[in-house]
């Protein structure tokens, strides 16, 4: 099987970094705090602290760039198919013709990115197939090509 | 078509109701309910434990304020069926109005709790497509009188039908309860689970309730007899007592679950599944929504050639056990009832499976194993740091044999094929499930392929619908093989991603 065809905005890159820099930051800069300031802190807590560290940097330098190789996405006529995770990848494929409702999402980090996902929603229990980090023009041209195919489609799409 | 040139004619509409109430009774069936869950406590409360002032305000004070909470939310709902929509008002703090389309209307379950049976009444749940993620979400009148309750469901699921006339369509028989099922009760681990409960509830009654298990003198005496007599002795003892104890909770249980199961079929495509002694149960699927069906094995159940047959059906109600179309009971029945349900000449479920590749065995294996021996290790390595006691991580040494069983019994379950309009994969050990999913019930692919995976060479591919769990996964089967049953199961989705 081969890939989607299309990779996700470069400036996903940076959007994963900055996630993954804020949360290290505060398990790091948390046990910090302990150590620094505690009367007495434990000495286990200097080990867990340094070996966050090390991990962070390690998730923080390698995750963001491996997640980009891996997060493809395209649609079809009639499908849509996408691949996700680093360690672990997820592809997803879904008909056109199931799909009920397409929208998009833009947290705070991605506004200042100028970044979308793009959440495609079918009858399943399963949960949505997302496709994160788009370019914020390229989001709004695939909701409103879905939108116009999936209203062309009759049916509850169970 | 000649029909463009006669005047087109005026579409049938049902005349808008107005709102209905429940019935009247429930203002005192529905705190009888409650009261009757909480008997045991008010007994004790009463004759058991010391008798305090507090105690029996406290307990005047739950039963007023349940008769309470009974009326109020008998005042506050109403419903009614207009031509399109089903709507109902409710709520004492928060009002709820909730309105839902009749045409999305999948499945109908009428339960009768005992209280609602002394007085002629059943709560009547509505299910749609919509999976419910909380329970709650789908209309739920509680409750009507078992007419009301039965015109409903007519009136829910055959849409044309006039709302007043009450006439039984007419019904064959799939499969009824036989007596000689109940020997798979015990092999449920269902009569265990009782036990702990009933136990967990009794400690925290008596603790509730600062009562002295030493002042009665069976206790004490038995007391006495285990901190006496030689370990040899009260384990055999104790394991007897428990698997009687199991034996009995479990037939008991089967009993009130399944006395009277009936599974019929309707002239109005709909499949009926009535059961229950105390609290009856009859919840009906709309065959048109059913996508297939679930054959559950737990260990015990497979040993003694039982099965458990459920629904996989748009719009069920997964808390509540409304899917089950079979309960415990031979295995050539729940292949019956499988054709007999699905409409086919012989059950999906009973298709030769293909194996999956060595590959998996070995991932089996270690995701078995490796739990148990991490669970050796940190206990060896507590006896040897912290002083826990040795035979802590001695006995846990034998999971580790046993894990290799569970390990090659669950590789040697893993099994998925394609027949002619189902998928059929089976996966588990401790539970073994197969699950035959018609393949035009399939919205969509999930692959995933963790890092071990793609070393070995292999993917789970998980079928997505809008039934049941809303995904059924085949795991760990070989990448070209996994392709393959994808693109064959539903042609042309996945062939144009394939590389050529």
């Amino acid at each position: 099987m081969r890939a989607p065809a299309n990779l996700v905005s470069k400036r996903a890159i940076i959007q994963w970094t900055l996630q993954a820099v804020i949360g290290w930051a505060v398990v790091v800069v948390g046990q910090g705090l302990v150590v620094l300031l505690a009367d007495a802190p434990p000495g286990w807590l200097r080990v867990t602290l340094a070996v966050s560290a090390v991990v962070g940097v390690v998730h923080v330098l390698v995750m963001p760039r491996w997640r980009y190789r891996v997060h493809r996405w395209e649609t079809t006529g009639d499908a849509v198919f996408t691949r996700s995770g680093w360690i672990n990848e997820e592809w997803r494929l879904a008909p056109v013709s199931r799909i009920q409702t397409v929208d998009t999402a833009r947290g705070p980090l991605q506004q200042l990115l100028k970044l979308a996902t793009v959440t495609v929603t079918t009858a399943s229990a399963q949960g949505p197939v997302k496709i994160a980090g788009l370019d914020e023009d390229v989001a709004a041209r695939i909701v409103d090509e879905l939108a116009a195919t999936t209203q062309a489609t009759p049916g509850d799409a169970t | 078509m000649t029909q463009s040139t006669l005047p087109a004619a005026p579409e049938f509409v049902e005349p808008a109701q107005e709102w209905g109430r429940l019935d009247a009774r429930m203002i005192v069936v529905r705190p009888l309910n409650e009261l009757l869950g909480l008997l045991p406590l008010l007994f004790a409360l009463v004759v058991v434990g010391n008798v305090e002032t507090w105690r029996v305000v406290i307990g005047v004070g739950t039963v007023g304020l349940i008769v309470a909470y009974g009326l109020l939310s008998w005042l506050t709902t109403k419903y009614r069926i207009t031509d399109t929509q089903v709507e109902l008002h409710k709520g004492v703090l928060f009002r709820q109005r909730r309105a839902i389309p009749r045409d999305r209307i999948r499945t109908v379950d009428l339960t009768a709790k005992l209280g609602h049976r002394l007085f002629g009444l059943a709560a009547v749940r509505v299910g749609t497509g919509q999976q419910e993620r909380t329970p709650g979400e789908g209309v739920l009148l509680d409750a009507v009188t078992a007419t009301e309750a039965d015109r409903l469901r007519q009136v829910f699921l055959h849409r044309p039908a006039v709302a007043e006339a009450v006439q039984e369509v007419e019904e064959t028989p799939i499969s009824r309860l036989d007596n000689r099922w109940y020997r798979y009760a015990p092999l449920s681990l269902s009569g265990l689970l009782s036990i702990a409960v009933m136990v967990g509830f009794g400690m925290n009654l008596a603790n509730e309730l600062d009562f002295e298990f030493s002042d009665v003198a069976v206790v004490r005496q038995v007391f006495g007899w285990l901190t006496h007599a030689d370990w040899t002795a009260v384990i055999p003892v104790a394991a007897a007592l428990v698997l009687v104890l199991s034996v009995l909770a479990s037939l008991v249980a089967y009993l009130l679950q399944n006395h009277a199961y009936r599974l019929t079929r309707h002239a109005d495509g709909t499949l009926r599944v009535r059961r229950g002694l105390l609290t009856t149960r009859s919840v009906s699927i709309e065959e048109q929504r059913l996508r297939g069906v679930a054959l559950h094995e737990p260990l015990l159940l497979r040993a003694g050639r039982g099965a458990r047959l459920t629904a996989v059906s748009t719009g069920l109600n997964r808390q509540a056990n409304s899917s089950l179309l079979l309960p415990p009971a031979p295995r050539p029945e729940a292949d019956r009832v499988t054709a007999a349900v699905l409409r086919v000449p012989t059950a999906p479920t009973t298709a030769r499976l293909r194996p999956h590749p060595p590959q998996a065995r070995t991932r089996r294996l270690i995701r078995a194993v490796l739990p148990a021996v991490a669970l050796t290790a940190a206990l060896l390595t507590l006896t040897l740091t912290a002083a826990w006691p040795e035979w802590l991580w001695i006995t846990s040494t034998a999971l580790i044999p046993l894990s290799v069983l569970i390990g090659l019994d669950r590789y040697r379950n893993l099994g998925h094929t394609l027949t002619d309009r189902y998928l059929v994969t089976r996966s588990g050990s401790l539970d073994r499930r197969t699950i035959a999913l018609r393949r035009t019930g399939i919205v969509g692919w999930k692959i995933t392929r963790t890092l071990f995976q793609r070393r070995a060479g292999l993917l789970s591919i998980t079928a997505i619908t809008a039934a049941g769990n809303g995904g059924y996964t085949v795991p760990d089967i070989a990448e070209p093989d996994g392709l393959a049953l994808a693109d064959t199961a539903v042609p042309d989705l996945l062939r144009q991603f394939l590389t050529p």
